[in-house]
């Protein structure tokens, strides 16, 4: 928690920032819009923590997004009856994709830069191939309360970040969340401790997939469907992770400080749009806060800045 | 190439280091060779399914198509391999790439006399932009996947203030680079050659070469044996963002003018990684060539003409395109671990 405590100062601030522009922001209402809004990134940045703290990528969670909306789109069209089984699809969809990056990054030593870089090239393709090229089909109103709707004033979707952060959080307290931490720091060392090594990455690899497509259905139920759904989420989740401290090349890092990393990325998103920052030059300022955060960061923290040999991803 | 590599590590494997001298067979096994194989066996494959479709794939038009079309890749990736031997990254080629189109064209403004400080403003911008990339890692310590992603935020924001469309305007002397050939071989073709001689030069023959194949390879190690590694890392991110600029400039000399999105459309980032890794270079740095990189470019170059010729759906190019860049990897992978055994 002591790590998280950096991240969570700029939370704070920022989130105040937004309430003395937006004072509506401090209400109820406002607030859980706002998490409504952040929901999805949490949970991506969830599920990438594993993938990373492991020493490894997952390149594949936008494409992986896209493809999840656009297959619940064309499946369930406009069919109401089709909600359930589709959904559990999509969670065996989004495993199944994490079990392969897993398998292939583990199994075949294929850096997993390339496993999920290729798995993106190979999710894109073959869902527009399959839907012709443009989204088709569209969401049942019961798929989409998932996103949109709420039990009473609490929005589904802020109940189901709770339930994520919280299993998350959980998982990271049992063996496997520490042997995760011990394979990220030190591959080799882990291995001959008697950790299945391969197990845990792979493991980690679904947790990610998994939580692509929660994201996945939450973001369908909010924004809609189309093509771009998932645009540039894995790079957002990344940075998400890694603005909360969390080291690339693993080993270093919490979930409470990944999950507080998203909501600053997502709090700064509000605070440039509210402060009327033109949308072109939105992107130059999260450029410049992303990289001063990650080094005001790092002056601190001592820095991995390659991957060391006998890292996964170091293989070939 | 091979040398630096081998030098990394004497104790590999003593009893086949003199094979790997002479031996047609030891040298087959490096991954740089066997993307070239792998090429060989891609052009003859897709011979046989173009005449089974009733086409010719070895015409003048296809291989001059190959050349044109991989040419701009073929610059960036090797400036990408230079970055990633020495153990970086670099994600903010393609809107550096966008960027450098729109300096040439804006600077050119159709003017023959502009040519000339046109290509020194895309030369001094994107080594402007290295230089950050560089100094951001190497001083702030900043991952290079975040700092180059940030710094690429940075562009985009730029690019996408100032212009909605394309703009400038290339005059005719300067597209020439574009489309002109002399025989079967485009000038452009010739430009990505120049820059792969030059880039082979620097790191088998110049002590800056040697030198980044150390950082990569160990950066702890290259330090304690009195390599500054921070310069070493900086120059690589100039010259890659210099690469990322000459393709640029290519790329406007096509287009005739310059736009905010030539290099995110081509994807020139992650594509240029994967060729790079394609051609056997060691995404963890260290391990790896120039020579690979340039077949990693012709093969997906090939991919992609065959597939044209065969008139296939363009999604199943990137399914076939994904796929064919994890099992490459693998294969190379799998080479790895036998060795050393």
């Amino acid at each position: 928690m002591r790590r998280a405590l950096p991240i969570v100062v700029v939370l704070v601030v920022l989130l105040a920032a937004i309430a003395v522009v937006n004072p509506f922001f401090l209400e109820p209402a406002g607030f859980l819009g706002f998490l409504k809004r952040a929901a999805p990134l949490v949970i991506l940045a969830a599920g990438q923590y594993f993938v990373i703290v492991s020493g490894e990528f997952d390149l594949s969670v936008g494409s992986l997004v896209t493809a999840e909306v656009v297959i619940a789109a064309r499946l369930i069209d406009g069919d109401e009856s089709a909600t359930w089984p589709v959904l559990a699809l999509l969670i065996v969809i989004g495993l199944l994709v994490g079990l392969v990056n897993g398998v292939v990054t583990t199994k075949l030593r294929v850096p997993s830069f390339i496993v999920t870089l290729g798995m993106l090239l190979v999710l894109t393709g073959a869902v527009f191939l399959w839907t012709g090229g443009a989204p088709r089909g569209a969401l049942s109103e019961g798929f989409r309360m998932f996103g949109r709707g709420g039990l009473g004033p609490l929005p589904w979707s802020v109940l189901i970040l709770l339930a994520m952060g919280a299993a998350a959080i959980w998982l990271t307290r049992t063996d496997f969340g520490r042997t995760l931490i011990a394979v990220g720091d030190n591959e080799r060392a882990a291995a001959l401790s008697g950790v299945r090594v391969d197990r845990a990455k792979i493991f980690a690899f679904m947790l990610s997939g998994l939580a692509a497509a929660v994201a996945a259905v939450l973001l369908g139920g909010f924004a809609g469907v189309s093509a771009q759904a998932g645009q540039g989420l894995e790079f957002s989740a990344i940075t998400a992770v890694v603005l909360g401290g969390v080291a690339l090349g693993g080993g270093r890092g919490s979930v409470p400080a990944a999950l507080a990393g998203a909501f600053t990325l997502e709090a700064l998103f509000t605070l440039l749009n509210l402060y009327g920052i033109s949308g072109a030059l939105e992107s130059t300022v999260q450029g410049v806060i992303i990289i001063a955060a990650v080094a005001a960061g790092a002056v601190r923290l001592p820095w991995k800045f390659t991957p060391r040999r006998g890292d996964a991803h170091a293989a070939s | 190439m091979n040398l630096p590599v081998r030098a990394r590590r004497p104790t590999g494997r003593p009893t086949r280091s003199g094979a790997a001298h002479g031996g047609l067979a030891a040298r087959l096994r490096e991954p740089t060779q066997v993307v070239f194989l792998a090429l060989l066996g891609l052009v003859a494959v897709g011979y046989v399914l173009v005449a089974l479709d009733g086409g010719q794939f070895l015409t003048m038009e296809s291989v001059v198509g190959i050349q044109q079309r991989s040419a701009a890749l073929g610059i960036v990736a090797i400036g990408q391999t230079l970055v990633i031997l020495a153990g970086s990254l670099d994600l903010s080629v393609a809107y550096l790439i966008s960027l450098a189109s729109l300096v040439a064209a804006e600077t050119m403004a159709g003017q023959d006399g502009n040519i000339l400080p046109a290509v020194a403003a895309v030369l001094a911008v994107s080594m402007l932009v290295g230089l950050v990339n560089g100094l951001i890692i190497t001083r702030l310590r900043v991952h290079a996947f975040i700092a180059t992603l940030g710094v690429a935020l940075v562009i985009k924001g730029v690019v996408d203030h100032l212009y909605d469309g394309p703009a400038g305007k290339v005059p005719e002397s300067f597209q020439v680079l574009g489309y002109s050939r002399i025989g079967p071989v485009p000038v452009s073709a010739m430009l990505w050659a120049g820059v792969a001689v030059a880039a082979w030069f620097l790191l088998s023959r110049t002590r800056l070469g040697y030198r980044i194949y150390a950082v990569g390879g160990n950066e702890e190690v290259a330090r304690l044996s009195g390599i500054r590694t921070g310069r070493v890392i900086v120059v690589t991110h100039v010259l890659c963002s210099v690469c990322a600029g000459i393709a640029g400039l290519l790329l406007a000399a096509r287009l005739g003018a310059g736009a905010p999105t030539v290099g995110t459309d081509g994807g020139y980032d992650l594509e240029s990684i994967a060729a790079v890794v394609l051609g056997g270079t060691a995404l963890a740095g260290g391990k790896g060539g120039v020579a690979g990189t340039v077949g990693g470019v012709l093969l997906l170059a090939v991919l992609d003409t065959i597939f044209n010729q065969l008139e296939v759906n363009s999604f199943v190019k990137d399914v076939v395109r994904g796929v064919v860049i994890v099992i490459a990897v693998a294969v190379y992978a799998r080479r790895g671990t036998r060795r050393p055994a």
